[in-house]
């Protein structure tokens, strides 16, 4: 089978990993850690198709620009994670429910 | 079988069975270790991509930096419970359900219209990187430098005051 189909397949194999990651695990790091596994399905697929196109680098710097993203967010998110387990005692988002009402 | 193509078949065996590996992971810790393989074996793909660069970048910063990050946060929020923290899933019917009928739907389309294409040698790709990073790509590189700077301030502030608790 062609390379580049096998690639396509490897980032749809890891984005719907990161899915099934992000609705079942509690944790809330175990989520963050999902989020980055379905960016990086993302970045397989636009270095994979930027082969085809080697006078043009955009696919690889659109995936450059991902992984920076990607950065950001996670920076900011384990912040929030602390922040509110400093606060609530619990890294789990089920049992943060003071606003149930 | 050239031993590019069996390097490249390695690689993605690896990325594939860690990721699985990371679903089936018990403790966050061993969860952040096997993401550390699955990153690793995709740069790996990355270099055999003729993406040398992306693959530099994606060891510096995700193995290097957000894995770092990663486990520093595992050992902050693992402090007070004094025991490793264990994962524990919920809606599984839900997140099989959907998984499988995101990866069939995007098996369905990618088998049914992906045109294969001559690979094309490739020229010099560090060398066109850096030069449309200062001509095309100048705006999005200082747009993102302001992100990183926002980033920056931006979680120091939000961890900077722990002090106050709910009893």
């Amino acid at each position: 089978m062609n390379s580049l189909i096998l690639m396509i397949l490897l980032g749809a194999l890891l984005f719907s990993i990161g899915a099934m990651i992000i609705v079942m695990k509690k944790n809330a790091i175990m989520m963050l850690l999902g989020i980055e596994l379905m960016l990086n399905a993302s970045n397989i697929n636009l270095v994979a198709f930027n082969r085809f196109y080697p006078t043009r680098m955009d696919g690889q710097m659109f995936a450059l620009f991902v992984i920076l993203v990607a950065v950001c967010e996670t920076a900011i998110g384990l912040a929030l994670i602390l922040r509110v387990y400093q606060y609530y005692q619990t890294s789990i988002p089920e049992n943060i429910n003071e606003l149930k009402g | 079988m050239s031993s590019a193509l069996i390097t490249y078949y390695v690689f993605m065996f690896t990325a594939a069975a860690s990721a699985i590996a990371l679903l089936f992971a018990r403790s966050v810790f061993k969860g952040a270790l096997w993401f550390l393989i699955c990153l690793l074996s995709i740069a790996g793909l990355f270099v055999l991509s003729y993406a040398e660069f992306v693959a530099v970048t994606q060891i510096l910063i995700y193995a290097g930096g957000v894995l770092v990050v990663i486990l520093f946060g595992i050992m902050f929020t693992s402090k007070l419970a004094a025991k490793p923290l264990r994962v524990e899933n919920t809606n599984v019917i839900g997140g099989i359900v959907a998984g499988t009928l995101i990866f069939g739907l995007l098996t369905k389309l990618v088998l049914e219209n992906t045109v294969v294409t001559e690979i094309a040698s490739s020229p010099r790709a560090i060398e066109s990187i850096g030069l449309s990073l200062m001509t095309d790509y100048a705006l999005p590189f200082e747009v993102i430098g302001l992100l990183l700077l926002i980033t920056l301030i931006g979680a120091s502030v939000v961890t900077a005051f722990m002090k106050e608790k709910k009893q």
